[in-house]
């Protein structure tokens, strides 16, 4: 274990080099999934269903097969009927079966754009001719878009098989409720009654999709020999052959997949789509076949994070002490079981020291799309409840918002509501970052309002490899297999440059596919830069083990009488006063001659990732005639353990911020009475653009995490976390109207304070 | 259905190829003349990805048909860069990381730089307001207006030297 606090002062990381990749994004030369080609590729497009809930009596491709140019044409019949089995592979386990019903749908479809079929064809109008010539017969069946008619006794039920877990007892009959979380601590019922003051809400919101502007895409080819090559945008290249070799029914090692660059995930890349179903079509057709999702089809059937109902009750004494919540949730899963509602319950109130709580979620399946990972899963959700409700207390009490959360503040030794016990965390430090900053002082306007919020993820380690290669010059060459989504391949650099002593323009990280690098887990859980890094770190540290032995073998004495320092053996060795010392450079040039290459891998299970706390203020003003929010300032501080690249670090908060921000006031999935998603396009589907916004302030606190050889913490999820509360409680400071449900659109604000007597 | 024939000049250098009537400038671009840095994004004109410069006037080429480009001026990203060296724009986008997955980078840098030959002083306001049409998921748009703003200052003074 390397200790943090003894390490020398640091030369590269904490610095702002250049991204490696950057020269090729700002000249358009990266290439993205769609920007790659194969010989004889053909265009692959799929049919999707238009109904939300309906039974498939059948469908008839003869006619799409006769057209002319069309090579391919394949339905469920086409894939292995799967049992259910769990798979590890993801962020979190996925259930085989379902994973591969969502890809192409077998009896029934269960949302709005659900894949029933799919064509390959020699161009795009050819292929489009097929699909309109495909004919199936549907038999549509009552749908349920939220998750209180999913609940309800005589719901229409989505699955047969499915049966609610979680209870004491298994219920007789297969409902929508796919399982129960709870947890608790102490007495609930006798804290609340015992309470000198009682808060309580229900709150309410929507789906909303990740809303990276990289439609999904691949090119993959099923050679003649059965070895397959799958080219395409994800989080986890390795993720994308065990999920294409499972639903293909084909073993791991007959699947090759490259990351291309990826534009965007912030989860939804953490599963495939159109993977299998190209390889599926390039084996009938005995071609590649390229797929790009549109924009449509990216909304309807990719995505998005839950909708929610939820409901908290905090009990507290007089002078801000919380002895008792009460947490309920309730979690659109979309159609096939896994919301995020299990993160959401441990996250619910990670940030409080409450001596009694009960925490309670429910996973209820709906038509509408499956859900996929968002940003700190389920997080963003619990803490609008939560954070909404203590604001409430705060406001009742007539305490300081940040003053009741220092009050109540988990710490170093606290055992966390989820469990385990805190170590070396900066929330402490954090929200005196806030309290102390000029931002939560400054005087505010008319119909304006300052919010404060706070949030927490877990942050993950894993399992990563990473190889460190040495070139014939010097150079340094760092592969791993774990997607850059965010910049991870500046911070691989600086952590082999800093460990080996060399400037950082000397090494070179690349993402390797799946046959050139072991194992890794796909790039979520904010857990790149921790746990790959550490296997980065750690294959550097081989290498200079082997340099010095090099180094040793050149001057003639033992390994112990060498150091290594900013990238230069030096002997130790008193009875070898001529030993002159030996650049890396200088080592790699004579590697043939004093063992061959200097090269090392190391593959780990990285563990005591250290978790993230953030605290966010926000200034809105309200335009009590048109009900528009506009955010004025906004100032983020997190605790990162401790910035690799502080520029990428602050890239992390704000764009997490930004996405906040988008949840609070605009973003939602609108259906219509049929079930069809009413927005599934950037123009009625309104993310943040520019003029949107304020530069977002951030502050970087930085406790570092000793399991780390630099102290890094996971950074880009926990800024999501905060904002749709502290938008929202600094709407409810600047009118007097607390809104429980988002968005707070234009029309939703002005109702509120219609309904408020203003 | 029959081809048209389109010649046009892409980044300087005079171009033909054959499309169909209802292929877009970008897929032109990007499948017939090999310049991926276009990207689409949305294909309806709402996220900038794709944005080119059509006879000095900033488009979404997913909104242009490749036809129409017939006998005209396109500049795109992949001529942005002179003669091995970036523009100032690509620089300060570096030095300000103001990119981080870089698909709509693109489309910014090329809007950013219609930008600045219309106005090489423009207030944040302005800059904000100008780039509305380039969504970007990744940055909060923060180091994108810094670096923008930035490269701004660098070209007046290389327009109007001391």
């Amino acid at each position: 274990m390397s200790d943090t606090l003894e390490r020398p002062a640091l030369n590269v990381v904490g610095t702002r080099p250049v991204r490696p990749d950057g020269a090729d994004k700002v000249t358009g030369r990266a290439a993205y999934a769609a920007d790659h080609s194969m010989p004889g590729q053909l265009v692959g497009r799929i049919l999707r269903s238009p109904h939300a809930h309906a039974r498939i009596l059948s469908i008839d491709t003869a006619k799409a097969r006769a057209l002319p140019g069309v090579k391919a044409v394949v339905t469920a019949a086409d894939f292995p009927d799967l049992a259910s089995e769990i798979l590890e592979g993801g962020e979190q386990a996925s259930n085989t079966r379902d994973l591969s019903l969502n890809v192409m749908a077998r009896d029934k479809v269960l949302y709005d754009g659900h894949a029933v079929a799919a064509v390959a064809a020699i161009s795009p109008e050819i292929a489009d001719e097929a699909l309109s010539r495909i004919k199936v017969t549907y038999q549509t069946l009552p749908h349920i878009l939220d998750v209180t008619t999913a609940m309800a006794p005589d719901a229409p039920v989505l699955h047969d098989h499915l049966f609610t877990e979680g209870l004491a007892e298994r219920p007789a009959t297969p409902s929508n409720v796919a399982r129960r979380h709870h947890s608790a601590r102490g007495d609930l019922q006798a804290a609340l009654a015992a309470a000198d003051v009682t808060v309580e809400g229900r709150y309410v919101t929507q789906a909303v999709h990740q809303g990276y502007i990289e439609p999904h895409a691949c090119v993959a080819n099923w050679g003649a020999d059965g070895q397959c090559d799958v080219w395409s945008s994800s989080q986890g290249h390795f993720m994308v052959r065990a999920y294409c070799a499972k639903i293909l029914g084909i073993e791991a090692s007959a699947v090759r997949a490259t990351p291309a660059e990826i534009g965007g995930g912030f989860g939804g890349k953490t599963t495939v789509y159109l993977e299998p179903v190209a390889l599926a079509l390039s084996r009938v057709a005995g071609r590649p076949v390229k797929m790009v999702m549109t924009r449509d089809e990216v909304f309807r059937a990719t995505g998005p994070t839950s909708g929610a109902v939820m409901s908290v009750r905090l009990g507290a004494t007089r002078d801000g002490v919380i002895t008792a919540a009460d947490v309920e949730l309730t979690f659109q899963a979309g159609a096939f079981p896994g919301s995020p509602v299990g993160a959401a319950c441990m996250t619910a109130l990670a940030c409080y020291d409450i001596p009694n709580f009960q925490v309670v979620g429910w996973d209820v399946v709906t038509n509408t799309p499956k859900v996929a990972a968002y940003r700190a899963p389920g997080a963003p959700i619990v803490a609008f409840a939560v954070e909404s409700a203590l604001d409430d207390l705060a406001h009742k009490l007539e305490i300081d918002p940040i003053s009741l959360r220092e009050r109540n503040a988990v710490k170093d030794g606290t055992k966390a509501s989820y469990g385990p016990t805190y170590q070396n965390i900066g929330y402490s430090e954090t929200l005196a970052a806030i309290r102390d900053s000029e931002h939560y002082k400054a005087p505010l306007g008319k119909n304006q309002g300052r919010g404060v919020a706070v949030g927490f993820w877990f942050n993950i380690g894993g399992e990563s490899t990473a190889a460190v290669h040495v070139n014939e010059d010097g150079t340094v060459v760092v592969v791993t297999g774990s997607p850059d989504i965010g910049g991870s391949r500046a911070s691989m650099a600086m952590m082999a440059a800093e460990t080996l002593g060399v400037p950082v323009s000397r090494v070179h990280p690349i993402v390797a596919d799946t046959a050139s690098i072991g194992y890794s887990m796909l790039t979520g859980g904010s857990r790149t830069t921790f746990a790959t890094g550490m296997a980065v770190v750690q294959a550097a540290e081989q290498v200079i083990e082997s340099l010095k032995t090099r180094a040793a073998k050149l001057w003639d004495v033992a390994a112990d009488k060498v150091a290594w320092k900013e990238g230069v053996a030096t002997c130790l060795d008193p009875t070898k006063p001529d030993a002159k010392p030996f650049t890396l450079a200088a080592l790699a040039a004579q590697s043939g001659r004093t063992g061959g290459p200097i090269s090392a891998q190391v593959a780990l299970n990285a563990q005591g990732a250290g978790p993230g706390f953030g605290v966010h203020v926000c200034d809105v003003e309200v335009d009590p005639e048109t009900g528009q929010v506009t955010v004025l300032r906004y100032t983020a501080a997190q605790d990162v353990g401790r910035a690799i690249h502080p520029a990428y670090v602050e890239g992390q908060i704000q764009g997490g911020v930004a996405q906040g921000i988008g949840w609070a006031l605009n973003e939602a999935y609108v259906f219509d009475r049929e079930g069809r998603m009413e927005n599934p396009g950037f123009l009625d589907y309104r993310m943040p653009v520019a003029s949107d916004l304020p530069m977002i302030d951030t502050i970087m606190v930085e406790v570092p995490n000793p399991r780390h050889p630099f102290g890094a913490k996971g950074v880009g999820e926990v800024p999501i976390v905060p904002p749709l509360a502290a938008v929202a409680n600094a709407v409810r400071a600047a009118t007097g109207v607390r809104i429980a449900e988002l968005p707070l659109s234009p029309p939703a604000v002005l109702a509120a304070l219609e309904a408020g007597g203003r | 259905m029959s081809k048209h024939h389109v010649t046009a000049t892409v980044n300087g250098d005079p171009v033909e190829f054959l499309v169909s009537p209802r292929t877009t400038l970008l897929d032109a671009l990007r499948d017939e003349l090999g310049l991926t840095g276009a990207k689409e994004g949305c294909g309806s004109g709402d996220c900038g990805a794709c944005s080119v410069i059509l006879d000095g006037r900033l488009v979404c080429a997913c909104l242009v048909l490749a036809p129409e480009a017939e006998g005209h001026r396109i500049e795109t990203i992949e001529g942005m860069a002179r003669d091995g060296h970036l523009h100032p724009l690509q620089q300060k986008f570096l030095e300000h990381a103001a990119l981080q997955c870089g698909f709509c980078t693109p489309g910014v840098l090329v809007a950013a730089k219609a930008l600045l030959d219309e106005n090489p002083d423009p207030t944040e306001t302005e800059v904000r307001y100008y780039l509305a049409g380039n969504l970007c998921r990744c940055t909060g748009y923060d180091k994108i207006i810094r670096a923008v703003m930035d490269a701004a200052a660098e070209l007046r003074q290389v327009r109007t030297p001391a």
